[in-house]
């Protein structure tokens, strides 16, 4: 016996080929929808993974650094270090901002995540672990190490609020939960980008503190006017463990004695994953029903239209013997044909715009393989319409009046 | 005369709905066709060929009478066979008015479809399609698409298709009516000469004037009820010679 169905297309294949990368282009997009929600996991776990951190302390009943703001003073850190089983402790202060190239090449503003970290070289926690060019900030000041997603090179100067730092070394995939490249500076500079007033909010403060009668005496006004004008606070103290040491018994004392929270490397993954990207995975799960309904929609006219236009030849074949079995099978596998076609063509054009997109898409090759499964269910279901229409065929019909 | 194999139809009737709008398509058709012989089915429009051969094509129920095929008795008061589909794929060839070839499928598979439906091996029935195509002088278009042929090329395929499983009965239906008069009278010619070789019974429904002589036998249908009559059973080339 030779595939009916096989021959149709062969014959037809104008029709399956452009329904087909409709189809595919489709299913692309589909594809690459869920690779946008896996790139947003990975992101979030490359983040956590590249901070080299063991426990996240933040501010009490805060849900920080990345989810929620967290502040909590500088010296937090030399307390924590001191507790059991604590062998590295470091502070960290994550701010998103505009970053603007203002020497190098041509000038451009990028979306940052400004990361503020102990200068000290790779291994503290929060520093970036694996530089692809140049070094580590060394200098206490004006230094960045920038990701390579921000498009900046070695050398270029950047403007980060009132102060302008020097490129000196490259990192890969060091992004934000929202896939923002980073931009590693010294901790000092951070904390004054984070609290940076201009001159006039400055004169402004100044004259409202020495406004207040309880503030304004000599003794006192100097001091106060002191502490205004510095940020004693980071958002987070990213703790590495001692080998040996479950993190969930490190980090209970610390928030016990320390009233703290703390939270380990798996709940840090379900804030990011679960509470942060829920929203956006939600977003992206609607858009999958309404791509997944076009295209059943898609499959099954085209398949409908093709077997009505069929319908003289289906009552032959039916008038000469053919079974109803290989009738429906023959609709049946043009339909399955088609979502090859449009598979093949969706997941060739996935993987060739997937670099092209600003934020990582990550194409997982079980998404693909659920997603082809999915494209076989629908074609089955869509071409049930048109199975029921050519079995209703009368073979009488073939006879005619 | 009395054929055990060949067509026998014997007190047909048809009648399509029921009550009031009820209508009695055939009435008690008699006809007789023996192996080897094709005899003529005329009538005005509306007096019952297509029902009666949409009967004997096992495609719509009649409603009362016998019919036997090849020697088996496959309708009396109901159906005998429990696979009527198998019965139009083995026993019945159809020609139609128009050749409804497959479009899909070329000319050489157009015709093997039906031993390879009754599951023959491919390649055996690509061999007996394409003798058959030869006997029929498209030999030559074995490879081409139904849409790339003439009209008469396309009948003549069509005539192998349903020659091709060897049945013993071949009923057409205006095999003509699309077809210039040298056209329908080859396919006439075509059709005596398979009915011959492979001992098959013919039906010819037609209002064509210019195959009418050929018939040695003609069954005139009116009102839903047979009459046979001697045709003038002239030569095709006789018929054609004719101005
Ligand atoms: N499905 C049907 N339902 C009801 N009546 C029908 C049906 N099919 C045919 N008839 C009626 O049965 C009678 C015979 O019809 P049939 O089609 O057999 O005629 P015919 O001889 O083939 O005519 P023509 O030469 O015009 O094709 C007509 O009166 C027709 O109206
Ligand atoms: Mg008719």
């Amino acid at each position: 016996m030779i595939s009916l169905a096989g021959r149709d297309i062969l014959h037809a294949w104008g029709k399956f080929v452009f329904t087909g990368i409709g189809l595919g282009l489709l299913i692309g997009v589909t594809l690459t929808m869920a690779g946008v929600y896996r790139g947003m996991v990975d992101d979030a776990r490359v983040l956590l993974d590249n901070s080299g951190a063991d426990l996240w302390v933040v501010q009490q009943d805060t849900l920080g650094p990345y989810a929620e703001s967290s502040s909590l003073y500088d010296d937090t850190w030399r307390r924590i270090l001191g507790m059991d089983g604590v062998a590295r402790a470091a502070n960290i202060t994550y701010l998103t901002m505009q970053v603007r190239r203002v020497a190098g090449q041509d000038p451009r503003d990028v979306r940052a995540m400004v990361v503020g970290v102990v200068p000290g070289g790779p291994g503290e926690p929060g520093q970036p672990g694996y530089l692809v060019a140049g070094r580590q900030i060394t200098r206490g000041h004006y230094e960045a190490v920038a990701d390579m997603a921000s498009g900046f090179a070695l050398g270029d100067r950047i403007r980060i609020r009132r102060n302008e730092y020097r490129v000196v070394g490259l990192s890969r995939r060091m992004v934000s939960s929202g896939g923002d490249p980073m931009v590693f500076i010294p901790l000092k500079d951070a904390q004054e980008a984070q609290f940076f007033k201009d001159n006039d909010a400055i004169v402004r403060q100044r004259a409202r503190t020495a406004a207040n009668p309880a503030l304004n005496r000599p003794e006192v006004l100097q001091a106060v006017l002191a502490s205004q004008s510095v940020n004693p606070f980071v958002n987070a103290v990213l703790v590495q463990i001692k080998p040996g040491f479950d993190p969930e018994a490190v980090a209970e004392p610390i928030r016990r004695w320390q009233r703290l929270t703390v939270y380990t490397r798996a709940q840090m993954e379900e804030i990011l994953v679960a509470k942060l990207i829920a929203t956006s995975a939600r977003q992206i799960g609607m858009f999958l029903v309404i791509l997944a309904i076009v295209s059943a929609a898609i499959v099954a006219f085209i398949i409908y239209t093709l077997t009505l236009g069929k319908i003289r030849e289906i009552a032959v074949l039916k008038l000469i013997g053919t079974r109803n079995r290989t009738i429906a099978a023959m609709i049946l596998q043009q339909a399955l044909g088609l979502g090859l076609i449009g598979f093949v063509v969706g997941k060739v054009a996935a993987t060739f715009w997937a670099p092209i997109f600003p934020k990582y898409v990550l194409l997982e090759p079980g998404d693909a393989a659920r997603g082809f499964a999915a494209v076989m269910v629908i074609c089955v279901l869509a071409s049930v319409l048109a199975i029921r229409a050519a079995l209703e065929v009368d073979p009488a019909e073939a006879i005619g009046g | 005369m009395r054929h055990d194999q060949g067509i026998r139809i014997e007190g047909l009737k048809k009648r399509y709905g029921a009550g009031d709008t009820a209508v009695d398509a055939l009435k008690g058709v008699n006809m007789e066709v023996a192996p080897g012989e094709v005899v003529g089915l005329i009538g005005p429009s509306g007096s019952g060929k297509s029902t009666l051969l949409k009967c004997l094509g096992a495609v719509i129920e009649p409603s009362a009478g016998r019919m036997t095929l090849g020697g088996q008795v496959i309708y009396e008061d109901a159906w005998k066979l429990p696979d009527l589909r198998a019965l139009r794929r083995d026993k019945i060839g159809f020609v139609f008015q128009a050749p409804y070839l497959i479009p899909f499928l070329d000319v050489t598979d157009n015709v093997a479809l039906l031993p390879m439906l009754a599951g023959r091996p491919n390649n055996e029935s690509r061999k007996r399609a394409l003798e058959l195509l030869d006997a029929l002088d498209v030999g030559h278009r074995a490879r081409a698409m139904p849409a790339q042929l003439s009209g008469g090329e396309q009948q003549r395929v069509a005539i192998a298709r349903a020659l091709v499983n060897r049945p013993p009965v071949i009923l057409a239906d205006e095999p003509t009516a699309p077809l210039d008069s040298e056209r329908a009278l080859t396919v006439i010619r075509i059709l005596e000469e398979m009915a011959g070789q492979f001992a098959t019974a013919i039906i010819v429904v037609t209002h064509d004037e210019k195959i009418i002589p050929t018939f040695k036998r003609i069954y005139t249908i009116r009102d839903g009820r047979t009459h046979e009559e001697a045709g003038e059973g002239r030569s095709v080339e006789g018929v054609k010679a004719q101005p």
